[in-house]
């Protein structure tokens, strides 16, 4: 029973991650962008959920995927689009980014953590399984199908695909690469808000919260292989499930780097990470 | 230039107060970091996020002898008689031998970049999957150090460190001769960063940075050269993170995360990273403007930080340095010609 416990925490955690990553991994497959201020839109999200709390849990998930998505498209169009191809240097850039929001929101909210009160339907749950943690997993699921649809049967979603394989090729075949850009930016922005919100239903919400959760969601893209959906949602659940197990085992502090340790053994295997898109280019 | 900063330096101790003088030698120790991240991003452009975890390595050998050393012999540091903890941890014990705590100041850091670097480099997994990388063994790093509270000393780290081999770390004699422990070995590591980069490693290094298969088409292993200079850098970061320790007394995870160590690279940054004086003023600056303005203007200085960034990024991705040598000939051209017309470009037949 603790095992099974043990590994629904786990799973829900993964969700989480799979949400947060899923931005990443398309902004960074695609553009070459390291994002560092994508874990400031997780804050925000986070804070819509705290503004919005009296209105209710499902209205503040649309809401924050719209403020969050709308922040990264701005940041795309004032800042990251001057950096296309120069991928190390949008860290530093971000980070000042991320630097300057989580200043703001220590400035509007205090810098003390904030809770948000979960709504009534989803306290209480099946046995030892929390309604919240079901309701996050059923969240992050229905992100990822929505994602699969778009990146198959949808036309836009096709020209991502496209433009994340080559953009030349793609740009000479006339899609229009600054337009998908900026789409890329407002779903996976908008991604990381979702992801806000489910967060406060696991804990506080405060101005630094983006950073703890933006590593992993590197390491899970890492780990999936760049821009791959499929990567990203084995790679998120491996990683919530394996933390959750150590963490179990040993204590906390350790699970962290022993995971650190599979993720360096695992690129052993698979250098690329777990799908490659593979192409004849060099590098 | 290069002779009156030299000066300047040698003279710093006569002219500031102990407490002055402190700072700057946190500043210089923080240079010592910027020089090895000089070496592995401006030179080899590997984006290394993860310095912190060397200096921390560095730190905590050197602060785990003193600590001993204070205690004496047979007792234990004063925060594990805090957290309970009743007999000296195994881990520990070695360290009480000054020499086995001053070879770990380097060999530690050393090989864990050789061997993070062998591992990762030899895949081919490079740009940002390294930097990535180095961020994520930055943060299971503090989490591992703040969780082992009666080994590590958790959030607060090793404080109190008073005694350096015999020197009264409190006595402005004992700062004196610390501040210049850390100049004589930012000296050091100086030449021997601009030794490496005139060497024949370090022009192969330009070179895997430049066009890494083509260093590999020339029959040269990218992954070897790489690892090695990686190796030097975290070298250097521990060097700097033991002499950190005597200078402030204090070390702890809140000196070696993310942040921090994203802290250093942007140093290095601001100043130049393709230039060895640009990184070390750029690390003494930024570190100077990071303590006079974040005390008295903690939010201002914030905004402030995120905007130099930017601004970095987008207008002088050379830094200061590339700023100053850029207007130096412009100057130069100006005098040199005054009247004359931009040369035609030559045109490739």
């Amino acid at each position: 029973m603790a095992i099974l416990n043990q590994l629904f925490i786990g799973a829900s955690m993964g969700a989480v991650l799979l949400l947060i990553a899923l931005g990443l991994t398309f902004t960074f497959g695609q553009m070459g962008v390291i994002n560092m201020a994508h874990g400031e839109f997780i804050m925000i999200g986070a804070y819509t959920a705290y503004v919005l709390q009296g209105v209710g849990l499902l209205v503040a998930l649309p809401v924050a995927f719209l403020i969050a998505g709308a922040l990264g498209v701005v940041l795309e169009r004032l800042l990251i689009r001057r950096f296309y191809g120069r991928a190390l240097d949008t860290l530093l850039l971000t980070f000042g980014v991320s630097l300057i929001l989580q200043q703001l929101a220590r400035d509007i909210f205090g810098a003390p953590n904030v809770g948000v009160t979960a709504p009534a339907w989803l306290t209480g749950g099946v046995g030892p399984l929390p309604y919240s943690r079901i309701f996050i997993l059923v969240l992050a699921l229905a992100c990822v199908a929505a994602i699969a649809v778009y990146l198959t049967r949808m036309r836009q979603g096709r020209r991502m695909r496209a433009v994340m394989q080559n953009r030349q090729l793609a740009a000479v075949s006339g899609v229009a690469t600054e337009r998908v850009d900026q789409l890329t930016f407002l779903l996976g922005s908008g991604l990381a808000g979702v992801a806000g919100v489910a967060l406060t239903l696991i804990g506080p919400v405060g101005p630094s919260l983006g950073t703890y959760y933006i590593v992993d969601a590197f390491l899970i893209v890492v780990a999936g292989g760049l821009g791959r959906l499929g990567g990203a949602v084995i790679a998120a659940f491996a990683l919530g499930v394996l933390n959750s197990f150590v963490e179990f085992w040993t204590d906390a502090s350790l699970a962290k780097v022993v995971v650190f340790a599979v993720i360096v053994a695992f690129l052993q295997i698979r250098p690329q990470g777990l799908f490659v898109l593979r192409t004849r280019a060099l590098t | 230039m290069f002779l009156v900063v030299a000066l300047l330096l040698l003279a710093a101790p006569a002219l500031l107060p102990a407490f002055r003088l402190e700072l700057l030698a946190k500043w210089l120790c923080y240079a010592i970091v910027a020089v090895g991240i000089h070496l592995a991003w401006g030179r080899g452009g590997m984006l290394t996020l993860g310095q912190g975890v060397f200096f921390g390595l560095g730190g905590y050998a050197m602060g785990m002898h003193l600590k001993l050393a204070d205690a004496g012999p047979g007792a234990l540091p004063d925060f594990m008689v805090w957290s309970g903890v009743e007999t000296l941890p195994a881990l520990w014990a070695p360290f009480r031998d000054p020499v086995f705590a001053l070879a770990m100041v380097v060999v530690l850091p050393t090989v864990t970049a050789l061997l993070l670097g062998t591992l990762v480099f030899r895949q081919r997994v490079r740009g940002a999957y390294f930097a990535v990388l180095s961020q994520a063994l930055a943060a299971a790093f503090v989490i591992l150090l703040v969780g082992q509270q009666g080994l590590t000393g958790g959030t607060n780290g090793l404080t109190n460190v008073r005694y350096f081999f015999g020197l009264d770390l409190y006595d402005p004699a004992g700062k004196r001769i610390v501040y210049y422990l850390v100049l004589g070995a930012l000296l050091a590591v100086f030449l021997a960063a601009w030794q490496l980069s005139r060497s024949r490693l370090g022009r192969l290094l330009v070179a895997v940075r430049d066009g890494e298969d083509r260093v590999r088409f020339l029959g040269y292993d990218p992954a070897v050269v790489k690892t090695l200079v990686y190796a030097v850098s975290a070298a250097m970061a521990g060097i700097a993170g033991a002499l950190f320790v005597p200078v402030v007394g204090i070390l702890g995870p809140a000196d070696l995360g993310v942040v921090p160590s994203l802290e250093m690279l942007v140093a290095v940054a601001i100043g130049g990273r393709f230039s060895l004086g640009g990184a070390i003023g750029g690390a003494v600056l930024y570190h100077y403007a990071s303590t006079g303005l974040s005390e008295t203007f903690p939010s201002a200085w914030t905004y402030l930080q995120g905007a130099l960034f930017i601004a970095v990024m987008l207008w002088a991705p050379r830094g200061l340095a590339g700023l100053l040598a850029s207007g130096l000939s412009l100057l130069r051209r100006r005098r040199a010609s005054p009247p004359a017309a931009p040369a035609p470009e030559e045109v490739p037949a």
